[in-house]
């Protein structure tokens, strides 16, 4: 079963931690991303940039226009992102639970392709 | 035919390498006991064969060509091992005696009870288990499971280091554990055969037929173990299952309930196949699980059309099964078995009593058949409601679409039209 394991991050409370508490993040990234790798269970994972650097694609009038969005006052944005694929919810709720001290961590199934047997 | 030398179509080579990979791992594995470097040595082997016998036709003798490559691999990779490094005398000692001809006995049974060790979790089992008896590449094995090729080799390389660590050997588990261990192997089997039906047609071309794989493997087993009514069973049930294919999904790639499928499309040599089979093994000995599946996968395909199916008998053997190996599934299956038998009110009896179990209390399924019953008992707007609530819990997308359907469905009045 693939889950994808998504870190919203609020500025406010990363700009709070102290150096060493983000040097503790950084720490518990590397750490389970070696460990899903060695287990094979790691299909993918990326940090994401600065939503400031976000840009918004809408079509409009059938013109394609990208601009930076009529978002404005998000308190949480998407820092990053975990895809694996394991056994159960529970396993990758024990993945999650090392990242969810900093941060507000969310878990969810991957919807798969395989054609059900005896509907 | 021009050309001095004999090439052979890829496909075939393909095909010889695979039925020779268990065989070929077999020998090394006994000659030199290390099963992970031994799995390695053969696959390099297999790959070398692929581009070579493709161009330069098959040779002679293509087990001992492959057991001498295979060997003269081992060597190099036992050799560059640093850690063993000092202990290079003793490799030397070791490295290849004259290549042998394929051995007497059958190694496939041994290998399937090493790969499917109780240490492993399925989805390693799953993955050993095609390269070291598929003899399939780690990259096919990347394509078939959906997954990235690091992935499935960081699953192969660890499930060979957890084997080496439990101190398992070569060699046919006691007889106590023989049981379990056959357990584990047609779990496997079947799971591959599973992992098979994707509806995902995205990257299908290069895909390795997975249920066609499961279906050898299973074939080869129950010709190792005639006398094995599960192996039988589960070699049925594929096949009566596998049957279906070419009618479960439409032009449009949805998913094509039963009772809806246009069963002239069904394979009726798998059908015939499957239900000689289940019905030779029926007779004797116990009966298990699989077989139990297979009887019933029978009944429905040997109905002519959905309304003329043998409900009474399905309910009985969903009884047995019930019995046997009782599980969330099972339940659900049987209630809809008594609806088709007793109507939909004994159905949805029946179903609020296994709510009760917590396994399925929020399950999508759970919430589909009641769904069903609901439209069969007339209540149209509760089967859509539930129908919906289904859909939203479920994580399979083809059936996301066809649930989606059914409450579109059972919201509109019946007269759209009869049947489909």
């Amino acid at each position: 079963m693939k889950y994808v394991i998504l870190i919203h991050s609020n500025p406010a409370a990363w700009d709070a931690l102290s150096e060493a508490q983000k040097v503790e993040v950084g720490r518990r990234h590397l750490a389970l991303t070696d460990d899903l790798a060695a287990s094979g269970e790691l299909i993918v994972t990326e940090a994401l940039a600065d939503p400031s650097l976000t840009r918004h694609v809408m079509v409009r009038d059938g013109r394609t226009v990208a601009g930076d969005g009529p978002f404005a006052e998000v308190k949480e944005h998407l820092a990053g992102f975990y895809l694996v694929d394991c056994d159960s919810m529970d396993r990758a709720l024990a993945h999650a639970a090392r990242l969810a001290p900093y941060g507000e961590i969310e878990v969810r199934p991957v919807m798969d392709l395989h054609a059900v047997l005896d509907v | 035919m021009s050309g001095a030398h004999q090439t052979c179509e890829p496909a075939r080579v393909e095909e010889l390498l695979r039925t020779l990979a268990p065989t070929v791992l077999g020998v090394l594995v006994r000659r030199y006991g290390d099963f992970g470097t031994c799995e390695d040595a053969v696959q390099e082997a297999l790959l070398a064969a692929a581009v070579q016998w493709a161009a330069e036709g098959v040779p002679a003798n293509p087990p001992g060509w492959l057991v001498r490559v295979a060997a003269r691999r081992w060597t190099e990779l036992w050799r560059s091992d640093t850690a063993r490094r000092r202990r290079e005398e003793t490799a030397a000692l070791l490295s290849p005696p004259e290549p042998e001809p394929a051995p007497a006995s059958d190694d496939t049974l041994t290998l399937l009870m090493l790969c499917c060790h109780p240490s492993l979790t399925p989805a390693s089992q799953v993955a050993l288990t095609l390269r070291a008896v598929g003899g399939l590449s780690t990259a096919e094995i990347a394509r078939a499971l959906l997954v990235p090729p690091a992935t499935a080799a960081q699953r192969i390389s660890r499930a060979k280091q957890t084997i080496r660590a439990s101190g398992a050997t070569f060699g046919m588990p006691p007889p106590d554990e023989r049981s379990a261990r056959m357990a584990a192997v047609t779990e496997v089997l079947y799971l591959v055969f599973n992992e098979g039906y994707t509806a995902s047609s995205g990257s299908a071309l290069h895909r390795v037929e997975l249920t066609a794989e499961a279906v050898r493997l299973t074939r080869q087993l129950h010709a190792l173990l005639p006398q094995d009514g599960e192996v039988a069973g589960l070699l049925a049930l594929m096949r009566l299952t596998d049957a279906r294919r070419p009618a479960r999904v439409g032009p449009d790639g949805a998913l094509i309930p039963l009772a809806d499928q246009d069963r002239s499309r069904w394979d009726a040599a798998a059908v015939a196949e499957g239900v000689a089979l289940i019905s030779r093994t029926l007779a004797h000995g116990p009966v298990g699980p699989y077989q139990l599946q297979a009887a019933i996968a029978a009944v429905h395909d040997e109905a002519p059309r959905a309304e003329e199916t043998d409900w009474p008998q399905i309910l009985t053997l969903y009884d047995l099964l019930d019995a046997v190996a009782p599980g969330p599934m099972v339940t659900l299956n049987r209630v809809v078995a008594v609806a088709m038998v007793h109507g939909p009110q004994a159905g949805l009896r029946h179903l609020a009593a296994a709510e009760a179990d917590p396994a399925l209390a929020d399950h999508h399924r759970l919430h589909a058949v009641r769904a069903h019953l609901l439209d069969l008992a007339g209540d149209h707007e509760a089967a859509c409601a539930r129908y919906e609530l289904a859909a939203r819990r479920t994580l399979n997308l083809p059936e996301q679409r066809y649930l989606r359907l059914r409450a579109a469905r059972a919201g509109r009045p019946p007269e759209a039209g009869p049947g489909r």
